[in-house]
């Protein structure tokens, strides 16, 4: 039998709905997460299958990817996404000041050329320190518009006396730090006791004042994927603007499993409250790869509006280098090397 | 250097990431992008000169010519087989097994290039291909490789089945290769090979890459070609055995076909597989597996969830997320590797599933799809799902095979269940639930093979995989996988059975009887749901003693009486969820009852046989110990926890097949029936009797046992009367689950006409016509029986928290 096939058009049965909402982009500051009282059964309906989760997170970089121009505009608005960070213990003033110096110019201006960039905004979304050098960064981002964010209330442990850890909060948003990353008491999640999780965050969030926060919840520490749904829950009800896996000092940092449970807590969250509260992905993100697993995970979890740092950020350090190495493999075909590239 | 780089940076679109199909388009042209089939370790082309064209189903472009298999070839093709068998058979286990990891490490060399040809010919994302497919028929050669090296060992007493005919989908088409060749070559059989029409490529690329890897001549032989090639195939007298894997409607046709053939055969059809979402399921979780039930492949899985049923007070919320997610779905090309579904395989199926959609609108169910459009170039069908369906309508029965999800909701865990079997299929299930108490309730309650908690389409060599109901019989991986393409060493010695009817001198049978026959008149009657019962016809039938004599008058049962019999066997169901222990604590009462009347038994089987009182005690005695010997299964036909490659369990459960119908043989008219019965009802079964019909008096006296042996009415139902059409009208009945026939040649017409019949509903049927010592621990009992009484169900449990 000599087959031919003719193709068949079909006709589309479901009427067409109205183009999606989408969320502002990177330009407009969103609303701030005003929260809102803790509704602990909302809180203990967060409930993860962790096999499942750790099957959507496996595949989820196999079912996408992008290539060529597309990868190379994806690894660009990486860039602007970064929290460009030094939590070193021998940091020093004079090291943030080379990091500031690289958040406002990430990228050698020659690459961005040859790439057809130097129109694009390109610089990290900010330089994250300890707080003891927030004025210096503050004075080298001066006219920058990129904010300094502030490692405060006793990181990493954050076990600080509560008083000691608002108390430098407060000095924080003082000294000028535009953006506070919290990192959250894990025993409170450990033990249950959620009502003394959401007034930590609570008087964070009202010390934190104009500042964005950001509450780490320091999930390698969390012991579960459910733990990791129900403080997420926590914190946006506790008025977090941002919520971040990892202090970048647990033995287990951010990983994909944990970004895609927090970012169904965020989608959960919005579609009660209608907020979008951001997330930040920190530790271990080292590669341009690595970034861009990330940003499929927003975008297929959460939509484009995660892809925008008012709502996305990836805390890293080292990722900076890997990507201005693929952005010059991709603009001149021959592989990078990091000496290439003005280090941090 | 780029001018787009702006706008692409301003609204990061996904965009293209094909993969390169050179390598595939080569390898076509290569070959002249025309083949012959692959025979003897050759190329040969088709002997009938016709030919049928493959095409790409995401262009609509032809890839190749391939040869309509004629009769010629499949002549040629099983005749290489069979020259090649026994060099094939005798080679030692440990060389079978470097054929078969020779095998594994082919595929994995040539992954990438059978990936891209199985993608190009089916329209299957070669994201599937890549990390699903092409993996998985590398692990099943491991897998087969390693039961090669401990076939003797771990299968003593057995041997290959010879040469082995195997027909594949369009769907899966190298793993369903793999699924077939690996365990068929492990075992020591050859095989013939027919791939679909529509994607014959991968194949036939595996077998030139087979024979490159030194697979003998003839060992391996594909041919190609349609139905007409699969029928000529299935019809060929030298043909051993049968593995289909596709349609339920094809598969009926094939069961017919091979009636009363004796050959073995296999079945892995269709399904309507239930996903059955419990209120406390993660629904995030759940929705990702929605995604891997129905718009994996397509939709095109034979154990697709394209059921989903939703506990009443989630059905909104998951609904919801469904929409939302499905919005986010990429329908393109297929070597696109960034897209979640491809093309469908050919506007015949493109249409049925078009005509199927059209169908649930009419009857009034609310379709939708996502707002985006497909490619119109190639045949691409969008995920589409229905809300508001009732089991009533039309696409909650049939199997669609397309990207295309019914949705009904249920209010509590029985009526999910209820709903769940509510199918003449029963391939796989999914369950979701966080309660480890709810899943695992529900697990064995489902009509599945498989069941999946809070997963879906996990598949693993190692873990067998196969139907209950229409879906098929027999189980593909695993060691179940293995015994399909095996048979016990003994029955190719013997010959088949002569008249049973042992021949004894007249005059001492005539004295037996004389003595046998009691001085108060007493009327055997049908034994069904535990109470004896006259035959609904009224008529009874004479029994005679070797030299004439009457010996007594039993039932003459007709289809009423089974129809009643089959009614009271359902209703004793419950025999088959109590314990093991339970029911052989039953069996040594039957043995211990049976005992304590042996002299009467053993003068009742000789005056009706004349094989001699020494010979009726021996029977007796033996049919003791039968019950003993099943007794003692009872509580210790294990089943397994498979080694799968997840964190988590898998279980293979042995369940009960369900209501039996055991048609005794003609003689030893005790030993057989006990036979029989004795590892049916071990394992849970309840069964539906009928008795040798020349010496039904030992099985009317064996009720009185039963009677007295607290055994629960239902599970044993005795029907006498005349065998073989009693079997025919088993054989038909639609809710008897199995089937077993114990005869001789003699029975041969019978057998054909029950193997027919028990396609209705594919019915498990073990027709054994060999002459068979029933005396014998090797022939008449042990694990065949066990394996035959048994429905291997696989749960699938990933944990961790």
């Amino acid at each position: 039998m000599t087959t031919t096939r003719d193709p068949i058009r079909y006709q589309r049965l479901a009427p067409r709905p109205a183009s999606d909402e989408r969320l502002a982009g990177g330009a407009a500051p969103p609303v701030r997460n005003p929260g809102g009282p803790l509704d602990l059964d909302w809180v203990l309906a967060g409930r993860v299958n962790r096999s499942a989760a750790e099957r959507r997170a496996e595949t989820l970089p196999k079912r996408r990817t992008v290539k060529k121009e597309w990868q190379a505009a994806w690894l660009l608005r990486a860039i602007t996404l970064i929290d460009l960070t030094t939590l070193a213990g021998d940091d020093t003033e004079g090291n943030v000041r080379r990091l500031c110096a690289k958040a406002r110019r990430p990228v050698r201006a020659d690459l961005l050329e040859a790439l057809g960039a130097s129109a694009l905004p390109i610089h990290c979304a900010a330089a994250c320190v300890y707080h003891a050098f927030v004025p210096a960064a503050v004075a080298e981002l001066a006219g920058s518009g990129i904010p300094v964010a502030a490692v405060s209330a006793g990181f990493p442990a954050g076990l600080n006396p509560l008083p000691e850890r608002i108390a430098e909060v407060r000095a924080s948003v003082a000294a000028g730090a535009g953006e506070i990353d919290i990192v959250i008491t894990r025993g409170h999640v450990l033990g249950g006791r959620w009502q003394a999780l959401y007034d930590e965050i609570r008087a964070f969030r009202e010390a934190c004042g104009e500042a964005h926060l950001k509450a780490i919840l320091g999930t390698g520490e969390l012991a579960t994927l459910t733990n990791v749904a129900r403080a997420s829950r926590v914190a946006m009800l506790a008025g977090a603007d941002f919520i971040k896996t990892s202090t970048g000092k647990e033995a287990v940092n951010a990983t994909l499993p944990v970004g895609l449970v927090m970012a169904r807590a965020i989608r959960d969250y919005q579609e009660r409250t209608g907020v979008a509260v951001g997330f930040k992905p920190a530790g271990g993100i080292r590669t341009a790869k690595g970034a861009l697993d990330w940003m499929i995970l927003m975008k297929e979890e959460l939509g484009d509006a995660w892809l925008a740092p008012a709502l996305f950020r990836l805390g890293a350090s080292g990722l900076l280098t890997d990507i201005e190495r693929q952005l010059e493999h991709f603009a001149t075909g021959r592989y990078s090397a990091a000496y290439r590239h003005p280090m941090v | 250097m780029t001018t787009t780089l702006d706008r692409l940076f301003e609204t990061l679109p996904w965009g293209p990431a094909p993969e390169s199909a050179a390598a595939a388009q080569q390898w076509l042209d290569a070959h002249g992008r025309r083949f012959g089939m692959f025979v003897g370790g050759g190329w040969v082309p088709g002997a009938g000169g016709e030919t049928l064209v493959t095409v790409n189903p995401a262009t609509t472009e032809a890839l190749a010519t391939v040869a309509q298999g004629s009769a010629g070839d499949v002549d040629a093709a099983v005749a290489a087989a069979r020259a090649a068998l026994p060099g094939w058979a005798a080679l030692t286990d440990h060389a079978r097994a470097k054929h078969l990891y020779a095998l594994a490490r082919t595929v994995q060399r040539n992954a990438r290039l059978l990936a891209v040809l199985e993608s190009l010919d089916n329209g299957k994302p070669i994201r599937e291909t890549r990390d699903i497919d092409v993996p998985l028929v590398a692990r099943h050669f491991y897998h087969h490789a390693g039961w090669a090296q401990l076939r003797t060992s771990e299968f003593p007493g057995h041997e290959p089945v010879g040469v082995v005919a195997q027909i594949v989908p369009w769907n899966f088409p190298l793993l369903m290769v793999s699924w077939k060749v690996a365990p068929a070559l492990a075992a020591g059989n050859t095989v013939v090979l027919k791939p679909a029409e529509f994607t014959p490529l991968t194949a036939l690329c595996f077998a030139e890459l087979a024979q490159e890897a030194g697979l003998p001549a003839g060992v391996l032989n594909v041919v190609t070609g349609d139905g007409r090639t699969g029928a000529l195939l299935v019809e060929h007298a030298g043909v051993d055995k049968i593995a289909f894997t596709g349609s339920t409607e094809v598969g009926r046709i094939i069961r017919r076909a091979t009636a009363g053939t004796g050959k073995k055969l296999t079945l892995e059809l269709g399904g309507k597989s239930p996903f059955i979402v419990f209120e406390d399921a993660d629904l995030d979780g759940v929705v990702e597996g929605v995604v891997d039930a129905i718009w994996f492949n397509q939709g095109q899985v034979c154990c697709a969830g394209s059921r989903l049923l939703v506990q009443e007070s989630v059905a909104e919320r998951l609904l919801g997320k469904l929409r939302a997610r499905m919005e986010k779905l990429r329908v393109g090309p297929p070597l696109d590797k960034a897209v979640d579904m491809g093309a469908i395989v050919a506007p015949v199926q493109l249409e049925r599933i078009r005509s199927l959609v059209a169908k649930g609108v009419e009857e009034g169910s609310t379709v939708w799809q996502p707002s985006w459009a497909c490619p119109t170039e190639g045949w691409f069908y969008p995920p589409t799902l229905f809300t508001g369906v009732a089991p009533a309508s039309t696409i909650a029965q049939v199997e669609i095979f397309g990207p295309v999800l019914v949705s009904m909701t249920f209010r509590t865990p029985a009526e999910a269940v209820a709903l769940a079997n509510n199918t003449p299929f029963g391939l796989a299930a999914s369950v979701w639930s966080e309660n480890i108490n709810l899943a695992l309730d529900v697990a064995p309650k489902l009509k599945a093979g498989v069941v999946w908690i809070n997963a879906t389409n996990l598949f693993d060599a190692a873990a067998g995989f196969g139907g209950y109901r229409e879906s098929g019989f027999g189980r593909e991986g695993g060691r179940e996988g293995m015994y399909e393409y095996l048979r016990p060493a003994w029955e190719h010695a013997a010959k088949a059975a002569a008249s049973p009817v042992a021949k004894a001198p007249a005059r001492r049978a005539a004295r037996a009887a004389a003595e046998a026959v009691p001085a108060v008149d007493r009327t055997p009657k049908l034994f069904i749901g535990g109470k004896q019962r006259r035959p609904d016809g009224g008529y009874s039938r004479k029994v005679l003693a070797p030299d004439g004599a009457l010996l007594g008058e039993v039932g003459e049962g007709n289809r009423k009486d089974l129809r009643d019999a089959v009614e009271a066997a359902h209703a004793a169901a419950g025999w088959g969820r109590g314990a093991g222990h339970a029911r052989a604590q039953v069996l040594y009462y039957v043995a211990e009852n049976l005992s304590a009347r042996a002299a009467e038994f053993a003068a009742r089987i000789d005056a009706m046989t004349g094989v001699g009182r020494r010979g009726a005690a021996r029977e007796v005695e033996q049919a003791v110990s039968r019950l003993f010997t099943y007794a003692a299964w009872a509580d210790k036909w294990d089943g397994a926890v498979h080694q799968v490659p997840i964190r988590g369990v898998t279980l293979a459960m042995h369940e009960p097949v369900g209501v039996l119908g055991l048609v005794a043989p003609e003689s030893p008219p005790l030993l057989g029936l006990v036979s029989l019965v004795a590892p049916a009802i071990a394992l849970g079964n309840t069964t539906v009797v009928i008795p040798s019909s020349a010496h039904p008096l030992a099985a009317t006296d064996f009720y009185a046992v039963l009677e007295t042996s607290d055994l629960p009415a239902g599970v044993v139902n005795i029907v006498t009367g005349d065998r073989r059409a009693l079997a025919a009208v088993l054989a038909e009945h639609f809710d008897v689950d199995g089937l077993w026939f114990f005869g001789s040649e003699e029975d041969r017409g019978a057998v054909r006409g029950v193997e027919e019949a028990a396609a209705g509903n594919m019915k498990r049927t073990w027709c054994s016509l060999v002459a068979r010592d029933w005396g014998t621990a090797l022939q008449g009992e042990g694990r065949e029986f066990l394996r035959r009484a048994t429905e291997v169900k696989n749960i699938w449990i990933p944990y961790g928290e």
